[in-house]
């Protein structure tokens, strides 16, 4: 399990997915932290979905994460094509008769493959982390924004306990990619289905009948970053989530172990 | 152990068509075994199925001595190309090596030793993408070298090589062999596999049609004795004598075909003699492995 793992990290080393991924990653990150902070004093929204967060906001210890976790659903994404691709590229490249007799055992290469994802998504929430929290503190003098209550215990466990959330959902979307990407064996299908539902159908679905949103899988996983939200509990959306990927993947592992290896 | 590999009955059905039907044969150890059959007839399937990639619907087969139901407990010791080069296009042919060696738990320093074996030493650090096709194959040559196998299992390695990576690759095979290395290897390249395997297994539209050694396959061929007479006016009765002495025989080009083996020859050269015909050339040829092919699968 851990060759594989290895051997996959290989792969994701490869200078033009990890340089432009990263570069994309910081950018955004660096973006919506930015707009936060240069229109904390504009009255008008500058959080998630047009919210308003005040100086004021962001002065208690929540300010320092909040940059951090706004980019969650996105970082989300990232996880969810780079896997979907990860896993179905295997069929399209026909590499997965190699790795099959470097690897007989499907059961392993699956564990590698996804604790590879894990070390990726770690990756992604930490730079996520070092950017939005440089760019919080160099623009809070700028947003009139004091950082005292940031330095404080309380800032500090709330900082560890958003970066497991924050990863969770990471976590989820990457796994949710992957399962697509078993299923379809083409990254085309398995990223654009991922994208399209995600980003698009369940933003609809939750727009028009909100009652749906407890049900979605993409807006569960991105709750578990917000820690919750009014709507819908934080514990629900764990459950949920891991309900949905828990069956999902055991479907597609049990595909990959049965199915037959012809291209 | 005897056999490096050994199938009995194996067979795969895909919906209502039989890829492979009960096939048996056995490839000893320590030996070249070349794989033919025209394209569908199921070399590839069968291949699949010797590396655990798809599950036979019937039949049992063991590689190394153990079942082909437990892969893992031979494949360590098993280098494979299956149906040509397979690598991730933006690694570099060394990167790409490295995965499987990772993978694989093989030290990464054989890929250096490796990509210089194959010809590919000076382009090791570019991406796969910019290879050329013949490149493509050798670095799938070089992976299936990657565990230092005792059974090396390739699906025409040669295809898209140019004469002499043709050539190396015979080298190659005809080294590893020396050495104790059991090749089983699928070609279209007909001369190529009579130089180096010593035996053969042949199928045609699923079924083994052959298996054994590849003398023994060429030798149940007739041979053919091609005689010329001093003057053509003579070829038919050249064709008569060689009938009257109950050998089939036909006019063809000028020269007289006769089936028979070389040692009649000199039988045939006094009886023309005697019937007051001088031969310009009498010369006795043994069916080639492509003429064998071609007579055995009707193609
Ligand atoms: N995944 C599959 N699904 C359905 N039929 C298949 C599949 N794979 C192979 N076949 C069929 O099995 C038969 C044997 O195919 P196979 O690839 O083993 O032939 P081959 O001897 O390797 O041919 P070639 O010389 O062209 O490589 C063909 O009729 C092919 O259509
Ligand atoms: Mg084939």
């Amino acid at each position: 399990m851990f060759n594989v793992m290895r051997a996959e990290l290989r792969k994701l080393r490869r200078p033009t997915l990890l340089v432009s991924t990263i570069l994309v990653v910081a950018a955004l990150t660096a973006l919506f932290t930015s707009i936060v902070y240069l229109r904390a004093n504009s009255g008008q929204g500058n959080g998630q979905r047009g919210e308003i967060i005040s100086p004021a906001i962001l002065s208690q210890a929540a300010g320092l994460v909040y940059g951090f976790k706004i980019v969650s659903f996105f970082l989300g994404i990232t996880a969810l094509c780079v896997f979907a691709s990860q896993t179905a590229q295997e069929y399209t490249l026909g590499t997965l008769r190699n790795l099959l007799v470097r690897q007989p055992s499907r059961m392993k290469i699956l564990s590698g493959k996804y604790l590879s994802m894990v070390i990726f998504a770690i990756a992604l929430v930490t730079i996520d982390a070092i950017v939005a929290i440089s760019v919080s503190y160099g623009l809070a003098p700028h947003a009139k924004v004091t950082t005292t209550a940031w330095f404080t215990s309380a800032a500090l466990s709330l900082l560890g306990r958003t970066f497991v959330n924050v990863l969770l959902t990471t976590i989820a979307f990457g796994t949710f990619g992957m399962i697509l990407g078993l299923l379809f064996r083409s990254p085309i299908s398995a990223i654009s289905t991922g994208v399209i539902w995600s980003l698009i159908l369940e933003t609809i679905l939750a727009g028009v009948v909100s009652s749906t949103q407890k049900w979605l899988p993409g807006q569960n996983f991105d709750n578990i970053a917000q820690g919750g939200s009014l709507t819908v509990s934080y514990k629900w959306s764990m459950g949920i989530s891991a309900a949905y990927l828990v069956v999902g993947f055991t479907i597609v592992a049990l595909l990959f172990k049965r199915r037959d290896v012809a291209n | 152990m005897t056999s490096a590999i050994s199938v009995t009955d194996l067979t795969k059905v895909y919906g209502e068509r039989s890829a492979l039907s009960h096939a048996t044969f056995e490839v000893p150890l320590g030996t070249v075994c070349g794989f033919v059959g025209p394209n569908g007839s199921g070399k590839t399937t069968t291949i699949r199925m010797l590396l655990g990639l798809i599950t036979p619907t019937g039949g049992t087969g063991t590689v190394l001595g153990e079942s082909i139901l437990h892969p893992e407990r031979y494949l360590p010791k098993v280098g494979a190309m299956i149906e040509g080069p397979a690598f991730y296009p933006g690694l570099s042919g060394a990167e790409n090596l490295k995965v499987l060696a990772s993978l694989g738990g093989f030290p990464s320093a054989r890929v250096a030793t490796l990509l210089e074996k194959v010809g590919l030493a000076d382009r090791g650090g570019s991406k796969y993408k910019t290879y050329s096709l013949g490149m493509k194959q050798r670095l799938g040559i070089a992976a299936a070298l990657l565990p230092n196998p005792k059974l090396l299992v390739l699906d025409e390695p040669t295809n898209g090589l140019d004469p002499s990576g043709i050539q190396e690759v015979r080298n190659l095979i005809k080294d590893l062999a020396s050495e104790g290395t059991s090749v089983f290897v699928s070609s279209h390249l007909l001369s190529e596999l009579e130089m180096i395997a010593e035996s053969l297994v042949m199928l045609r539209e699923g079924k083994v049609l052959f298996a054994g050694r590849t003398q023994d396959l060429l030798a149940a061929q007739l041979a053919t004795l091609v005689a010329e007479p001093e003057f053509s006016v003579d070829l038919n009765k050249l064709v008569d004598i060689a009938i009257r002495h109950g050998h089939e025989a036909s006019v063809e080009a000028g020269t007289v075909h006769i089936v028979a083996d070389a040692e009649w020859g000199a039988t045939f050269n006094r009886l023309a003699f005697n019937a007051g015909i001088t031969l310009s050339a009498l010369t006795a040829t043994q069916a080639t492995l492509e003429e064998t092919f071609f007579e055995m699968t009707g193609e």
